[in-house]
């Protein structure tokens, strides 16, 4: 059984937009992996452009330490504009 | 559905597993909470997972040989563009789903292997013949129609890269549904001879969708931890009836007659009453005993043994130029 490396595929939907994961597939090398994932994602107009990362190139964060990481923000209100009061007669800021 | 053969227990046998991460799970399914693949999750409700998307990837694959059949056949370009363009879909949608299924830890070799030996389940439906142009029609009306019914709640599905896979099916599968349905309005207004077509077509194809959706609810094995686990929204029997509920005025729209005498609206339910289905029949079909069964995995066995050399080529050739590089 041989095995084909495995790419995830990033797809611009339109100029001005970021990439968007969209999915992943199975090539061989970088040129098979576009052509598979033009084949693949964009037979409806989806793309602008597109980008194939190998999947083993990716560090993710561990789901385990997602507390850890992510729920200290929670707490900080104060980061976000509606935490401050500003008088209505001064109007939008 | 695509995964009828999901109504076999499970044989392996249960994992000890931590009671707190269990219900620190089910408290997240139940919540509405999407699992994503390198959360933990059950060993069952992974095992169930991959079999049942290797089931529907599986259905894909095998899906495209019925209609592949009539490509080069196909009465006009309009028609072989769509039918085209419809194979090509479906062969898209078993690449997403494999995909879906890599992300809980098992190889597409592996499953592709498992089809090949004929050890996998596909959807019964691929293993009845296409033998005229209307069961072109027919399929995409309602084979399709009947796995739209089904998908549409797998796009809320618990396992996230499930449900994202079955929205970009989705968005798809609609025009596969109204491809067919035109083709059977053109030839329930065409001539007597086309007309007989469109019948003949309606009254092959109908019993064999009713059993796509699976066995009746308490025979289906698999429905309590599924439903449990958010994978499945419905049963068998209330997504059946909702696509006999859709199917039938349509049918009658064209001028066409359901093969069930027993059909009738009742007026209490506002739903439609359809006669008793041959299970037998389901489980020879789902058994390897369908009128297609071996012509479809000789088939992909032939597509697949054919195909090799061009694997093997471009895996050389991505090593010789990476070895090419590194010198
Ligand atoms: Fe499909
Ligand atoms: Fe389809």
């Amino acid at each position: 059984m041989t095995l084909t490396p495995l790419w995830e595929v990033f797809v611009r939907s339109r100029n001005g937009l970021a990439h968007k994961h969209v999915g992943s597939l199975h090539a061989a090398d970088a040129t098979l992996a576009l052509a598979a994932a033009r084949d693949l994602f964009t037979r409806r107009n989806e793309a602008m452009s597109v980008w194939v990362v190998p999947s083993n190139a990716i560090t993710a964060s561990d789901p385990d330490d997602a507390a850890m990481l992510f729920e200290p923000a929670e707490s900080k209100i104060y980061r976000h504009p509606s935490f401050y009061e500003v008088p209505d007669d001064v109007g939008h800021m | 559905m695509y995964t009828q053969g999901l109504n076999a227990a499970d044989k392996a046998p249960p994992a000890i597993e931590d009671a707190g991460r269990l219900g620190a799970f089910q408290a997240r399914i139940d919540a509405e909470q999407k699992i994503e693949p390198n959360d933990w999750m059950p060993e069952a409700y992974r095992r169930t997972l991959i079999r049942q998307i290797a089931q529907h990837a599986h259905s894909e694959i095998v899906g495209m040989l019925p209609e592949g059949n009539w490509i080069t056949r196909a009465p006009s370009l309009r028609r072989k563009a769509a039918l085209l363009a419809k194979v090509q879909d479906e062969g898209g949608h078993g690449l997403y789903l494999y995909a879906a299924a890599e992300t809980l830890g098992v190889a597409r070799e592996t499953l592709v292997e498992q089809l090949l030996s004929g050890g996998a389940k596909y959807s019964s439906i691929f293993n009845y013949p296409t033998l005229t142009w209307a069961d072109i029609g027919a399929i995409g009306w309602l084979v399709d129609g009947a796995a739209i019914m089904n998908q549409i709640p797998l796009c809320r599905c618990s396992y996230g890269p499930y449900a994202r896979a079955m929205i970009r099916v989705c968005k798809e599968e609609s025009f596969h549904q109204r491809q067919g349905y035109e083709i059977m309005t053109v030839l329930a207004r065409g001539t007597t001879a086309q007309r007989a077509m469109a019948q003949d077509a309606l009254d092959r194809w109908w019993w064999p969708c009713l059993m796509m959706f699976g066995p009746p609810d308490g025979e289906s094995q698999h429905s309590d931890a599924s439903t449990r686990w958010k994978i499945k929204r419905f049963s068998n029997d209330e997504l059946r009836q909702k696509f006999v509920d859709a199917t039938v005025p349509q049918g009658h729209y064209l001028g066409l007659s359901f093969p069930d005498p027993a059909l009738r609206f009742d007026e209490a339910t506002s739903h439609w009453h359809y006669g008793a289905i041959d299970w037998d029949e389901f489980r020879a079909v789902l058994r390897g005993d369908g009128p297609c069964n071996r012509d479809r995995l000789a088939a992909r066995n032939r597509a697949h043994e054919n195909g090799a050399w061009v694997r093997e080529a471009a895996l050389a050739f991505a090593e010789k130029r990476r070895r090419k590089a590194a010198a």
